[in-house]
């Protein structure tokens, strides 16, 4: 693909397949092989799932808040697979795609949201950074480790997301600006789900699309229907061949739609229209993709059903692993500020331990 | 050889001794490249290491420290410059909510070696907000190491430390006394140790306890109080996070009376920390309430107001007659 064609400033949006699975660039459709085109749908299933999942256990009262995917399966999926096993992922908080995509365990996924700092302890070889709740703060962390790649003259690239929100922020400004000065290898995704919490994407700006305050960093933009998996994965990989050839930093914007709540505490009903929500539901990523593969005899209804039953059973079996079972060891609170725990720390955890022991 | 350096001196010559023996150090920050600092710290670094170790950034602070963030997960060891602290707040979130927690929130996955200078307090007859002393504000926060010297010897030997310190360090710099005089030291790389006081001078009556800019004028009022034949123990606390409390500590109990000297504000200060743990472990051993010289709680003053702000020798040796005499 050629980034060159789909200026932002006009407004140009990249798709390769349209709302209903039909080829529309015929010249980007991925080479992939059949195992790879079911590995990501598979990949989609899996998330929604555990979206669904969760959602399910936070009404019963068995998970805390949580923060849902659903709508936004492509933008994270797509973008994700077009890494390499020792390229960088910095994520902020809704990018359950892309974390299972780069080897993050579900457990640790589940563990996160459930409330143990664990969660965020990643499996040896797994380079994806904990969770950021400070919006848009993670972007300068994803320009340091590719500022850091080209002094030690490491090949890896790093791919971080913000959202829509975030691009108000001055930490996203300042991240951009210092991965344009030190050509940082880095790819910015801004997943524009149209909404920060309540607040719509036309509140946080007034520029027509959010690709193009690349412009001004003097970096490339390109805006991505988000709900065209193809298309995210075509964009993000073009990136990253540009991060790794020293050719610096892109931001590209996913245009997408959270078909969810923010977080379990929302009520989307209070800010938007259902007609809106309906217009979107069209737009899912999943109706392109699966009538993208059904099209192309990959897939049957009786493929898709066994899959959902194994996925379904391995996500329950997996939150049920850490149910009841993954409350904080009291030390773990105390003993990871420092190398080495201070006296100040050790007389407090002694003296709380002392006190649950019914000592003085 | 002899090698006889002021504060700003030894801090230069700490990073340039320690950036040879540890090739992942790098520095940036605004102006420390070319000029070497608006005060001169970094200066023949660049030269020494070239611009892919020493380097300029646009001018932002939160993406300074945000982007060694970064660094120190990707095993470097950044050391970025604050010119001054009263300039550090746009890095505040970063500082504290990942510079501070990326340890803990990663259960021991992710440290960082980030060391974060910054020339801090009044008295350079400068603008506005270039005379804070900002060292409470961080001390408070889990996971950060506040340090500030007073010595050209502890400056490099602290600063080596902190370099060496696999957590992040702030490193506050007593811009009033960087070139206020001059010691020997060795030209060799050494540390003195993050987390321990040090005991200037001991003493029978009285402990006070100060730190970076204010040791020199606690020194000038002792050098007041000769004839009146107080004995004065005093300590440097060089480490402000985590505080040495065994030294103090023991130091109150041996005197039985205890006067902190800081030139940052004294409600919620640092003093009234140190004054707690004397409560807390040395409360019998008291003779007269520990007690507080501070800046006052107001905006630190332009430049025609500061002799009023920091405490002089005169009323830090009125004070320690007052805390003696009780």
């Amino acid at each position: 693909m050629d980034f060159k064609k789909y200026n932002p400033l006009e407004n140009k949006i990249y798709q390769v397949l349209n709302e209903n699975g039909e080829v529309v660039n015929k010249e980007d459709v991925p080479n992939f092989e059949k195992d790879q085109l079911l590995y990501l749908y598979r990949m989609m299933l899996y998330t929604r799932i555990i979206d669904d999942k969760a959602l399910s256990y936070q009404r019963q009262g068995r998970m805390l808040t949580y923060a849902p995917n659903t709508g936004q399966e492509a933008a994270q999926i797509g973008s994700a697979y077009a890494m390499d096993k020792e390229d960088w992922l910095v994520p902020a908080f809704r990018e359950l795609g892309a974390w299972l995509t780069r080897g993050v365990p579900l457990k640790n996924v589940y563990l996160y949201w459930y409330g143990n700092e664990w969660g965020s302890h990643m499996p040896e070889g797994v380079k994806v950074l904990p969770v950021s709740v400070p919006i848009a703060s993670q972007l300068q962390h994803a320009t340091g480790i590719g500022m850091a790649n080209n002094i030690k003259g490491e090949e890896s690239v790093v791919v971080t997301y913000v959202g829509d929100g975030g691009t108000s922020h001055g930490d996203f400004h300042e991240a951009l600006n210092f991965a344009a000065v030190f050509n940082s290898p880095v790819v910015f995704i801004i997943q524009n789900n149209q909404y920060a919490i309540s607040t719509s994407r036309k509140i946080q700006t007034v520029s027509d699309n959010l690709a193009q305050k690349a412009v001004a960093y003097g970096m490339p933009g390109i805006l991505v229907d988000g709900n065209d998996i193809f298309a995210m994965y075509n964009a993000t990989k073009e990136a990253i061949n540009r991060a790794r050839s020293g050719q610096g930093p892109t931001l590209i914007e996913a245009y997408t739609y959270r078909l969810g709540a923010h977080t379990t505490s929302d009520d989307p009903t209070k800010y938007r229209d259902n007609t809106e929500v309906e217009e979107w539901k069209k737009k899912d990523p999943f109706i392109r993709f699966k009538n993208y593969l059904v099209e192309n005899e990959m897939i049957d209804e009786d493929w898709e059903e066994k899959t959902k039953a194994e996925l379904e059973k391995e996500v329950m079996t997996t939150f049920e692993s850490i149910e009841n079972n993954s409350d904080t060891e009291i030390l773990d609170m105390f003993k990871y500020h420092y190398e080495e725990i201070t006296p100040q720390l050790k007389e407090q955890y002694d003296d709380y331990i002392s006190f649950l022991e019914g000592g003085k | 050889m002899a090698n006889t350096l002021n504060i700003i001196q030894a801090i230069n010559q700490g990073l340039m001794v320690e950036m040879k023996n540890d090739s992942t150090i790098v520095v940036y920050g605004e102006d420390v490249g070319i000029e070497g600092g608006v005060f001169r710290a970094t200066v023949d670094l660049q030269k020494e290491f070239g611009k892919e170790r020493v380097f300029d950034t646009p001018l932002a602070e939160s993406a300074i420290v945000g982007t060694a963030v970064g660094m120190a997960i990707n095993g470097l060891k950044p050391v970025v410059e604050m010119q001054f602290s009263g300039f550090s707040y746009p890095a505040f979130n970063q500082i504290i909510t990942h510079v501070a927690r990326m340890r803990n929130r990663s259960r021991g996955q992710h440290h960082l070696p980030i060391v974060i200078r910054a020339p801090y307090g009044g008295g350079i007859r400068a603008l506005e907000h270039h005379s804070e002393s900002t060292e409470a504000l961080y001390s408070q926060i889990p996971g950060l190491k506040v340090v500030i010297p007073s010595t050209p010897y502890d400056a490099k030997g602290l600063l080596i430390a902190a370099l060496r310190d696999p957590d992040p360090v702030l490193f506050w710099e007593p811009k009033r006394i960087y070139r206020a005089f001059k010691q020997e030291i060795p030209e060799e790389a050494y540390e003195i140790p993050i987390g321990k006081a040090k005991v200037i001078k001991e003493g029978k009556d009285i402990t006070v306890v100060t730190w970076g800019a204010m040791v020199p004028d606690v020194q000038k009022a002792i050098t007041m109080l000769e004839k009146d034949n107080i004995s004065i123990e005093l300590i440097d606390l060089r480490t402000i996070a985590p505080i040495d409390r065994e030294t103090i500590v023991e130091s109150v109990k041996k005197t039985g009376r205890f006067l902190v000297v800081h030139e940052a504000p004294k409600t919620l200060g640092v003093g009234a920390e140190l004054i707690s743990i004397i409560n807390e472990k040395a409360f019998l051993s008291l003779e007269a309430p520990p007690t507080r010289l501070t800046g006052f709680d107001t905006t630190f003053p332009l430049p025609r107001g500061e002799k009023h702000y920091i405490p002089s020798p005169e009323r830090i040796a009125k004070t320690i007659l007052d805390v003696v005499r009780y």
